[in-house]
């Protein structure tokens, strides 16, 4: 945690190598023969590792701290990089990803705070960035200095309580919350440019009274910069948009909704470690 | 006497809040009809305005109960329960959230509105979502018992408020317990179970039946779940029928929730249900022209006591 001006070389192999085992978590999560969220998860994981790894104040330890920084997977589908990033930071055995999704579990299909380390209940798409507005104006009541992170898709913006929630944030100016926007440009029945398109999303949120940052999601410098620089920012809240690809790092399952919500076969299952082994997680 | 539920809500809530920061009030743009207003007059830190947009608001609540705060969410009872039933079940309910959700000018009793104000679904809506607890206060006097249980409810909780000047039933010293019914006259040969605004229309049924050589027991049901169903059994025992009143839509109000109780027993009382059929609402001048038109009087409630005891 803390400031990077200068990129220091053994931090971002660090989150490279954290993202390299998001990656890893989300496809152990996934198993084989059942259907599962791959493409969401995978083209956030880089964002998730730099948030648990690098930016956020957190400890597994310590998970009632009230001035704990709180991350909120809007997008609740994609929790397999949550539940990774989760299980690599010790919140609970690396073995349980296994169990996701089976009867039982506590790790179930969309995020329950039942689970360790999960913030808020999410699954109905567009209602992450509210609740995120409701932890950050009760931390300004409180007098604590903890940050809320959430995560959507360019998809869910189509989702009218988000502009509502952007709103809210613009108008009690919560420089204490960060958006960020995981634009992987596909949706669950094909890309959102043809689905529905939301264009000029920078410009919207902008417009909104967001400080906005672009950048591309999956380079890990641009990523830890922009996080930095969002944190910083004062009197406004902050929203970072990240370009993405859905899938990313598992090279069958790239910039296509096939994967959106799919099952890997065994053999799926071994070429897609085998991709996410020889891809740097991180595009440099 | 009668006395108005929403001046005395935002009063109690204004003596909870001062009591415990960690009460905060949220508003979408109605806080002088919900009285949330005394809250942000004299206590703004602990005052939330969340604009027209309810569905935010709830989920904002979420997000600040997840903090700590116990937070109540006021606009009218079809708003809150309408508008923002997702952001309820998911963010509230399903985590089981101290999340109040207040809904102001219920039933009829916005008159002049009309349809799309009224409300006769909320209490139905609610109850039917796990780990919501739903409460309908029946007088002004009972309001701040109601507030402060609601408060202390590690839970969801659905307060309906009624808009208007309603007949004061209780007084200060009488009990208020989530889930047990009251009794608020005795009487022997049928049980008139209601809530809210039918509490005065029972008082005048009774006083109706009476004439008539009827003896009507008057059981007031300020909470519609969970429901002690041997409270309830207990409070209709020894009476002949049930008749349920309620400003609400007969379908999973009230007169569910108390047919639900004894509908299992072995030889259950016969019940009739009093209280507004498959429809809206529509504008008028007066709260008593609709709720007479909707078949909510003393009169009709007596008249359904009478046929079910023939």
């Amino acid at each position: 945690m803390g400031k990077v001006n200068e990129m220091d070389r053994e931090l971002l192999d660090t989150l490279k190598e954290k993202a390299r085992q998001v990656r890893l978590g989300i496809i152990e999560a996934l198993g084989t023969g059942n259907r599962g969220h791959l493409g969401g998860s995978m083209s956030c994981a880089d964002v998730v590792a730099a948030l648990y790894f690098y930016k956020m104040r957190h400890n597994p330890k310590k998970q009632d701290d009230p001035n704990r920084d709180r991350f909120i997977m809007s997008k609740g589908h994609s929790v397999l990089a949550q539940y990774a990033a989760l299980a690599e930071a010790g919140y609970f055995g690396r073995d349980v990803l296994a169990t996701t999704k089976s009867f039982g579990s506590i790790l179930q299909g969309h995020p329950e705070r039942e689970t360790p380390g999960i913030e808020a209940n999410t699954g109905s798409l567009g209602q992450g960035l509210s609740v995120g507005v409701g932890m950050a104006l009760a931390g300004r009541m409180d007098g604590l200095d903890y940050r809320v992170y959430v995560v959507v898709g360019d998809g869910e913006l189509a989702e009218g309580q988000i502009w509502e929630a952007l709103m809210a944030a613009n108008h009690y100016a919560l420089d204490n919350l960060t958006l960020i926007v995981d634009m992987n440009g596909i949706q669950a029945m094909g890309r959102t440019r043809d689905r529905y398109a939301i264009a000029n999303i920078p410009g919207r949120l902008a417009a909104f009274g967001w400080k906005t940052f672009e950048i591309d999601g999956h380079d890990m410098p641009e990523i830890v910069s922009a996080l930095d620089r969002a944190s910083s920012v004062k009197g406004a809240p902050a929203a970072i948009v990240a370009r993405t690809v859905k899938g990313k790092g598992v090279d069958f399952a790239e910039n296509t909704h096939a994967y959106h919500n799919n099952l890997l076969t065994a053999e799926d299952r071994e070429r897609a470690i085998a991709s996410v082994l020889k891809s740097s997680s991180a595009a440099v | 006497m009668e006395k108005n539920q929403r001046m005395a809500y935002g009063a109690a809530l204004l003596e909870l809040a001062r009591a415990n920061r960690n009460i905060v009030a949220l508003d979408a743009d109605l806080c002088a009809s919900t009285q949330s207003v005394q809250i942000e007059t004299n206590l703004p830190e602990q005052y939330v305005e969340m604009g027209i947009g309810e569905a935010n608001m709830v989920s904002t609540a979420a997000g600040l109960a997840l903090c700590g705060k116990i937070p109540f969410v006021h606009t009218f009872a079809v708003f809150a329960t309408g508008r923002a039933f997702d952001q309820i079940r998911q963010g509230v309910c399903l985590p089981n959230l101290k999340v109040k959700i207040v809904g102001s000018s219920a039933g009829l009793s916005d008159f002049g509105d009309g349809a799309t104000h009224q409300c006769f679904e909320d209490m139905a809506i609610m109850s039917v979502l796990p780990h919501m607890t739903v409460l309908a206060p029946v007088d002004a006097v009972e309001v701040p018992k109601a507030v402060r249980a609601a408060a202390a409810i590690d839970g969801p909780v659905y307060i309906r408020l009624n808009r208007n000047d309603l007949p004061l039933v209780t007084e200060e010293s009488t009990p208020f317990e989530v889930g047990k019914p009251l009794t608020l006259a005795e009487g022997r040969d049928v049980s008139l179970c209601v809530n809210g605004v039918t509490a005065g229309m029972g008082l005048k049924a009774r006083e109706l039946l009476e004439k008539k050589g009827i003896s009507a027991r008057l059981v007031n049901f300020s909470t519609i779940k969970p429901l002690d169903e041997v409270a309830v059994r207990t409070a209709l025992a020894g009476t002949r029928a049930v008749v349920t009143a309620e400003e609400h839509s007969v379908t999973g109000g009230l007169g569910a929730a108390v047919a639900a109780c004894i509908g299992s027993d072995k030889s259950p009382l016969p019940l009739v249900r009093v209280g507004i059929a498959d429809r809206y609402g529509q504008s008028a001048h007066s709260y008593e022209q609709l709720l007479e038109n909707y078949g909510l009087t003393g009169t009709a409630i007596a008249a359904a006591a009478e046929e079910i005891l023939k």
